[in-house]
């Protein structure tokens, strides 16, 4: 493949034809500060957060994201009169921003709070009138409040390029521009499927998780890198653990099959592993009960009518249903059970089911 | 899946069939539509219903159920007459194409229209576009296996892959999606009572041998044993005393619940391990508390062979232990020390064992995050496309298929074709999705999906309580009158105990891979006063 | 008439139809144009067939309907052919002595022509009157002379002619070159070169070979009609230069996007291109030269962003019209993924007319970089509203005081604001520059499509900046944040200086703002939008400062900070201003000097238009 090389901070970047500014910084540890960008998402240009300075291009600022990187450029990510236009969109953005970081559940986990952190935005220079929306709860999963929108569109862009359902637009222009749904039915009369990913992209409070409302910032869980268990996909996810609590759900972006995409069941489906139902000791039957019982008692039943099986009627009077939900050494060890232990290949799965 | 995951993103056509996408792999879903959206991918869906995929799709074939050879014979015999194969590909590649051919020349699409519903010209369009495809791909799920012919639904998927040169290549493949986390790795690691881990015959001396070497004992059995739908016929006999369930939930996910109970209450010694106190387990003699996913390390394999980690996040509850502890448990007090149990340990030994895995460790996963098998050796970077230069068998072989009827089809007592799956927001035996309160409220119960004409017919009224019987047994279940159920067929997802559609569902076994046919049951819908003559089985 | 096969069946059908014209002992043309209408001409027009009919001469006259002649101010308009008369401001009822005595006749009616209010001579002939004598009429000539509905016209006129030369007698390249030569500049807002526009499309690849070209007739500034006019008036111009495009860069579909409060050229539009494809101009196999082009028309729902060409594709497409960041410029990846050329109806009607005149011909006319005609919509403050088509370098004191006849009532020439909403304001002082696209951008406006508004001596600057950032906030589609919220907040801030709020601060906070929008927006309706607060900052800082310091207007606009006073010494105590006042701040008995409480008053400035002795007045 062919090479294309430009100048991007003073340093030399080479890089191959098709990526954009943006990549190409990135691919030399250069960060260019973002706020519409996913990288799941077709680039759209909208936050001008990303401008930068390229020698003899129109009016000289460029989108980094959508501007694809091209031979000899002459790229400046972070001069003073960039930072000038970054810190007046902060301070734009932030005048019409309820500023309740306080009790919000995306603080540290913020993409405009970190921007105003990073530029030092205190107080915007300029102030006006700000949106008084009602909070939208018509769900039990996805909460919306667009006062906290800075119309970066993710939501709107991933819903449409990635899930192929489309349930948000704009509504309205300017000023009063506001994603929603059609005619802002509840999320329950669109054909949401409750995938989250519009959560997952959000860069601000404005779309959040319910079930992980309130359940610990970003700074206080601890994220665990696993497999999602449900279907064959594998998609890889991290389970947000605080307190020794599973509290919430998210998938590391272009990692694994999903690449960062999750379904509802991956997302939210994680709510099982802590319910009550949850077996929590070994359970013997006695007179027709089953009632809780030691592991020593239990597991030493459990062996004696299996020996007492074999040796009664033949390896072959028992058998063994291993599990598609456990992991491949489990498997491994229920089949060693089944075969070396107890002597049968009476062993099978549902993987039929 | 012969191809992966990212490949599908590359197909020129897409055939899905029998797999409702969207819902049951959403992620999988993904992969397709982009193809479509951004890659001008052509999409080709078969399915009865109209499923979410179908607003995607170039088009939509409504085939019914239980005729995918009939339709796809007619599909292969447009290629072959109208010269649409790849001659190369079968003449380098595969052997049998003769006395294939003599079969596919008895399906022409007028035939094929006769028995499975879609008009010749639909059949030609699809064979057309999917054979003229530069590459293209096969998607197919339960909808495909899970019928009395589910073998020959799956060689005809296979026959129309190499007729087409559609093997071995990016953007192509047969593609069958695994419903569960890790029913590929089950597999795999030789839950099968027919093959060691690695698909190693048990009644092969040499790998007997070997495996008896390293599990240090003397003989191992020679012959394999019994599948799941024989343990229960084996057991309503009496001839298995003790069944030891690790993580399965049969009483929902079987067909025809009354025998299964009945086999498991003629059990002598039904141990259940599982992480709560499911259908199945209430009929247990021991229940033993697993860990979750959650709680636990370990690998699972994805449908598209990727081996991945799995790692604790947080305790189990109370004295709710790992599986791989118990087990090792038990074998203890038979007097089998399983030794290392830890997950790299139990995974070197698995690599040590099985060639397919003989690269994998949890040094080189942590590394890179996961690995394709087959990956033979520790320098080996994983397979994602499977039989690129040759098949595992050398050539790949054309097996004629003729279409066989479902074993029960409806007639004037039993008027509707009953078909299952799965919906989007619940997951098979809903142990798990059924208990996480968000799912349950936005999708709370079952329904039996009418076509208005039939709801018509019955009086019915979408929300209106109903009884849904077929020979087996009778559910109560509300209705939910829509057109994406054609007329003469119900749609009942299986998540629902106090509603089990597998119930309904027929035993009737594929004579090879002994798969129940729970796509195709004959029912009817017997709605108003009438349906509390009914007695309704609940799981 | 069937299909014409060839450039000679053109040809031979052009001159049957002259001779078929040409037996026609008059020919009389009224007015059609939009602003005609709104002075019914429609019942001139009807009035003047219906008595034509009843003396059994309508195979002696060629009656026509016309598009706009340009002198809207004037209308209802009429032009009789044979002997030069113009009449204006006709009524109905005039109609049977303009028949009687000029059309049947060669008699004048002496007061329905146009007065000269210099020095009130009457003047018979259109080409005498200032407003038109010192235009270049190449593109608004033909309106005069045809029926947009009626085929025939056009052909007779050349039309199609240019055409057929491209398709037989020239290749793509070769057209191409010719444009370039020409030194067409797009007419749509930023000048770009046309040649060079086509030239891009024509080279870049398409993956299934499809490529477009659009007409972007979305015209949206406040006061601006020339696109409609040369839609409504010549449709088939518009066609003819779109093919020819087409031709030249290898297209085989188009567009006309068009919003859809222009009804009337949606329909002039429509019928022409029925009647261009029934001749066999459009569709399969033009004129026999084997080259597929055809023309949709797509109806926008009149946002003022859609004109923005980014936003237009998306809006054909179905989707909400917003901008998208460039490159990819349509040029390569347009509409539907293909490359696209997009230009304005007065870029496509300039195309036919290059090619008639010779590159070099057409070259002739305007400067040295910007060259031919440009048709600006003249309105505002000025005494000759109305449609006037210059050549290139033309001064705006020209425009302002010859063609439009200087500033009503003798008031002061303030500011012309050139470019439409987001062009800027020029003040007086550079009334003398010549018009082209560097100059007008080099004192902070633009060319723009071609609106023009003059402003005069009670106009507030500060106002009027006002005004036009409240039509850019209203219409920014709300897609980047400098667009969407620092409009907003500039509106804000000028809102306050209006209202006598203003601090210095704020005028610091403006123009940063102001600086930052214009470097960062993403399209150019964002990029341009500060631009009447700058020039007018730049022009009229002391108006800003007088607001803000003394909380004074000094044009007496800004409610908040005038009072209305009557002058004792000019009141003759009539009473008008007192019956007219909604709020009863007026006082005085009859016959003597009233007044105004000043408490009660809400400058609603009623009283003012009222009084007939002018003796109210704002301080």
């Amino acid at each position: 493949m062919k090479h294309i090389s430009l100048t991007i901070d003073g340093i030399e970047v080479i890089t191959t034809p098709g990526r954009t500014i943006l990549e190409a910084a990135a691919e030399a540890g250069i960060r260019i500060p973002t706020l519409c960008y996913d990288p799941r998402l077709e680039p759209y240009g909208s936050c001008r957060v990303c401008l930068v300075e390229v020698e003899g291009q129109g009016r000289g600022f460029l989108p980094a994201c959508a501007t694809p990187a091209d031979e000899d450029m002459v790229v400046r990510t972070d001069t003073e009169k960039l930072r000038g236009i970054r810190r007046t969109i902060i301070e734009l953005l932030l005048s019409d921003h309820p500023n309740d970081c306080m009790t919000c559940e995306s603080a540290g986990n913020c993409e405009l709070q970190d921007l105003a952190y990073e530029y030092g935005v205190r107080k915007p220079r300029f102030q006006g009138e700000q949106h008084h929306h009602e909070a939208i709860v018509d769900n039990p999963i996805i909460e919306r409040d667009y006062n906290k929108c800075v119309l970066c569109g993710r939501c709107v862009r991933i819903c449409r390029e990635v899930q192929g359902v489309g349930v948000y637009d704009f509504a309205n222009r300017g000023f009063e521009a506001v994603p929603g749904t059609p005619y802002n039915r509840p999320l329950t009369e669109t054909p949401c499927e409750f995938c989250g990913q519009c959560v997952s992209t959000c860069p601000t409070g404005a779309i959040v998780s319910i079930p992980s409302k309130g359940k610990g910032r970003s700074w206080q869980v601890r994220k665990v890198r696993t497999t999602c268990a449900y279907c064959g996909c594998g998609c890889q996810i991290d389970l947000h653990v605080r307190d020794g609590r599973i509290v919430d759900v998210s998938s590391p972006l272009m990692v694994g099959p999903g690449e960062g995409n999750h379904c509802a069941k991956g997302r939210y489906g994680y709510g099982f592993v802590h319910h009550s139902d949850r077996l929590t000791t070994p359970l013997v039957r006695k007179e027709g009960e089953l009632v809780p019982a030691t592991w020593e008692e239990a597991l030493g039943l459990v062996a004696d009518r299996i020996s007492k099986a074999v040796k009664e009627q033949g390896p072959d009077s028992v058998a063994f249903l291993a599990s598609a939900r456990c992991t491949n050494e489990e498997n491994y060890l229920f089949q060693k059970l089944a075969r070396a232990v107890v002597g049968t290949n009476n062993v099978d799965h549902c993987a039929r089911l | 899946m012969t191809n992966s995951l990212e490949d599908l993103e590359q197909a020129a056509c897409i055939l899905v069939i029998g797999s409702n996408t969207t819902e049951a792999h959403p992620i999988v879903g993904l992969r397709i539509k982009k193809a479509v959206m951004k890659n001008d991918c052509k999409l080709i869906v078969a399915e009865p219903r109209r499923i979410r995929l179908c607003y995607y799709a170039d088009q939509w074939i409504r085939q019914m159920p239980g005729t995918d050879v009939a339709l796809l014979n007619g599909m292969m015999n447009v290629i072959l007459s109208e010269g649409l194969a790849d001659e190369e590909f079968i003449r380098e590649r595969t052997e049998g194409f003769e006395e294939f051919k003599k079969i596919i020349e008895q399906y022409p699409p007028e035939r094929a229209t006769e028995i499975c519903g879609v008009r010749p010209e639909e059949i030609r369009r699809a064979a057309r576009t999917f054979a003229s495809a530069p590459s293209a791909a096969i998607v197919y799920a339960m909808g495909i296996t899970q019928h009395s012919h589910g073998v020959d639904n799956v060689i005809s998927l296979a026959n129309l892959a190499m007729l087409t040169g559609n093997v071995g290549k990016v953007g192509a493949g047969v593609n069958p999606l695994r419903g569960q986390n890790n029913v590929q790795g089950a597999c795999d690691m030789g839950c099968l009572p027919n093959v060691f881990p690695g698909y190693q015959a048990v009644t092969d001396s040499q790998a007997r041998e070997k495996f008896e070497r390293a599990w240090g004992v003397e003989r191992l059995p020679e012959t394999p044993g019994l599948t799941l739908m024989e343990m229960t016929d084996a057991a309503s006999r009496g001839e298995v005393e003790v069944l030891y369930i690790m993580g399965e939930n049969p009483v929902i996910s079987d067909p025809d619940v009354a025998h299964l109970k009945e086999a498991l209450e003629g059990l002598n010694f039904l141990v259940v391990q599982d992480i709560f106190l499911t259908e199945t387990a209430a009929y247990a003699d021991v229940v033993l508390p697993a860990a979750s996913f959650a709680e636990k390390e370990g690998t699972f394999t994805n449908t598209d062979r990727r081996v991945q980690r799995v790692r604790k996040a947080v305790e189990p509850p109370g004295e709710a232990r790992e599986d791989s502890w118990i087990i090792a448990q038990v074998a203890a007090r038979m007097g089998y020390n399983m030794g290392d149990i830890s997950a790299p340990s139990v995974m070197e030994e698995i690599a040590g064992l099985t060639p397919s895995y003989a690269g994998i460790s949890y040094r080189r996963l942590e590394e890179l995050g996961e690995l394709r098998w087959p990956c033979p050796s520790p320098d080996h970077p994983g397979t994602p496309i499977l039989h690129v230069e040759k098949f595992t068998r050398g050539k790949g072989k054309f097996s004629p298929v003729e279409y066989r009827p479902p074993a029960e089809v409806p007639d004037d007592e039993y008027p509707l074709i009953l078909t299952t799956g799965r919906v989007l927001l619940h997951y098979h035996t809903g142990s798990m999705t059924r208990r996480v309160q968000a799912l349950h409220e936005l999708d709370p119960e079952n329904q039996v999906w009418v076509n208005p004409a039939d709801a018509g017919r019955l009086g019915i009224q979408s929300g209106e309580e109903v009884g849904v019987e077929s020979r087996r047994a009778a559910i109560k279940v509300r209705a939910k009158v829509t057109e994406r159920v054609p007329k003469g067929i119900v749609f009942i997802p299986f998540h629902f105990g106090e509603s089990p559609a597998n119930a309904l569902t027929n035993t009737a076994l594929d004579p090879v891979a002994k798969i129940p046919e729970l796509k195709v049951a004959a029912v009817r819908i017997i709605a108003g006063p009438d349906k509390d003559k009914l007695s309704f089985v609940r799981a | 008439m069937a299909r014409i096969e060839t450039p000679a069946d053109l040809e031979q059908y052009r001159l049957q139809l002259r001779e078929k014209f040409g037996k026609y002992q008059y020919a009389v043309s009224v007015c059609g144009g939009t602003g005609c209408r709104a002075y019914d001409c429609i019942n001139v027009f009807e009035t003047l067939r219906e008595i034509i009919d009843k003396k059994d001469m309508s195979h002696t006259v060629n009656l026509r309907l016309t598009g706009c002649q340009g002198f809207c101010e004037m209308g209802p308009l009429m032009f009789i052919h044979k002997n030069g008369i113009f009449y204006v401001r006709i009524s109905p009822e005039a109609v049977e002595r303009i028949v009687e005595s000029s059309i049947l006749g060669d008699e004048v009616v002496e007061e329905l022509l146009y007065k000269s209010p210099a020095d009130g001579r009457r003047i018979v002939h259109q080409q005498e009157i200032p407003f038109y004598n010192k235009q270049r009429r190449f593109l608004l000539a033909m309106n005069r002379d045809i029926d947009p509905l009626n085929i025939d016209d056009y052909i007779a006129k050349g039309g199609y002619g240019s055409l057929a030369w491209a398709l037989f007698e020239s290749s793509s390249e070769e057209i191409i070159d010719i444009i370039e030569r020409a030194g067409l500049r797009g007419r749509g807002g930023a000048g770009f070169p046309t040649g060079r526009k086509w030239r891009i499309a024509r080279q870049a690849p398409s993956p299934d070979g499809i490529k477009y070209v659009i007409c972007n007739a979305d015209e949206g500034d406040p006061g601006a009609y020339m696109d409609r006019s040369l839609l409504e008036g010549n449709p088939h111009q518009v066609i003819e230069g779109m093919t020819i495009g087409a031709y030249a860069i290898g297209a085989s579909e188009g567009y006309v996007y068009v919003r859809h409060e222009y009804p009337l050229a949606v329909h002039h539009l429509l019928e022409a291109l029925d009647q261009a494809r029934e001749k066999g101009l459009l569709g399969k196999n033009i004129l026999g030269s084997g080259l597929d082009f055809d023309i949709k028309v797509s109806v926008g729902g009149g946002a003022f962003v859609c004109g923005e060409e980014t936003g237009l594709i998306a809006s054909i497409e179905g989707k909400r019209g917003m901008p998208r960041p460039r490159p990819p410029y349509p040029a390569n990846y347009g509409l539907w993924g293909r490359p696209t050329n997009i230009n304005n109806v007065e870029t496509w009607q300039n195309v036919p007319l290059i090619l008639q005149m010779g590159a070099d011909e057409y070259a002739k006319i305007g400067t040295e970089k910007s060259k031919g005609t440009k048709i600006f919509s003249l309105v505002g403050k000025i005494n000759n509203t109305g449609l006037v088509e210059v050549p290139m370098g033309i001064t705006l004191r020209e425009i302002v005081y010859e063609i439009g006849g200087g500033i009503p009532r003798g008031k002061a020439f303030k500011a012309v604001q050139t470019g439409g909403p987001s062009g800027g304001c020029i003040p007086a002082h550079l009334l003398d520059i010549p018009v082209d696209f560097e100059r007008l951008q080099e004192v902070g406006s633009m060319m723009g499509s071609g609106g023009m508004i003059v402003m005069d001596e009670n106009t507030c600057m500060v106002d009027i900046a006002r005004y036009f950032m409240e039509f850019l906030t209203h219409e920014s589609c709300g897609k980047c944040v400098p667009c969407r919220l620092g409009t907003k907040r500039m509106l804000e801030i000028l809102t306050k200086i209006c209202d006598g709020q203003g601090t210095n601060e704020n005028l610091e906070a403006l123009e940063s703002l102001a600086a930052d929008i214009k470097a960062s927006s993403l399209c150019a309706l964002g990029g341009t939008s500060p631009n009447p607060v700058l020039t007018t900052l730049r022009y009229f800082r002391d108006e800003y400062e007088e607001h803000i310091v003394n909380k004074r207007c000094p044009a007496g606009i800004c409610q908040a900070l005038i009072t209305l006073r009557i002058d004792p010494d000019t009141c003759t105590g009539c009473g008008a201003c007192l019956k007219i006042c909604p709020v009863e701040a007026i006082s005085g008995e009859k016959k003597q000097p009233h007044s105004i409480d000043p408490e009660v008053c809400i400058r609603c400035k009623l009283c003012i238009s009222r009084c007939p002795k002018e003796a109210i007045y704002t301080e």
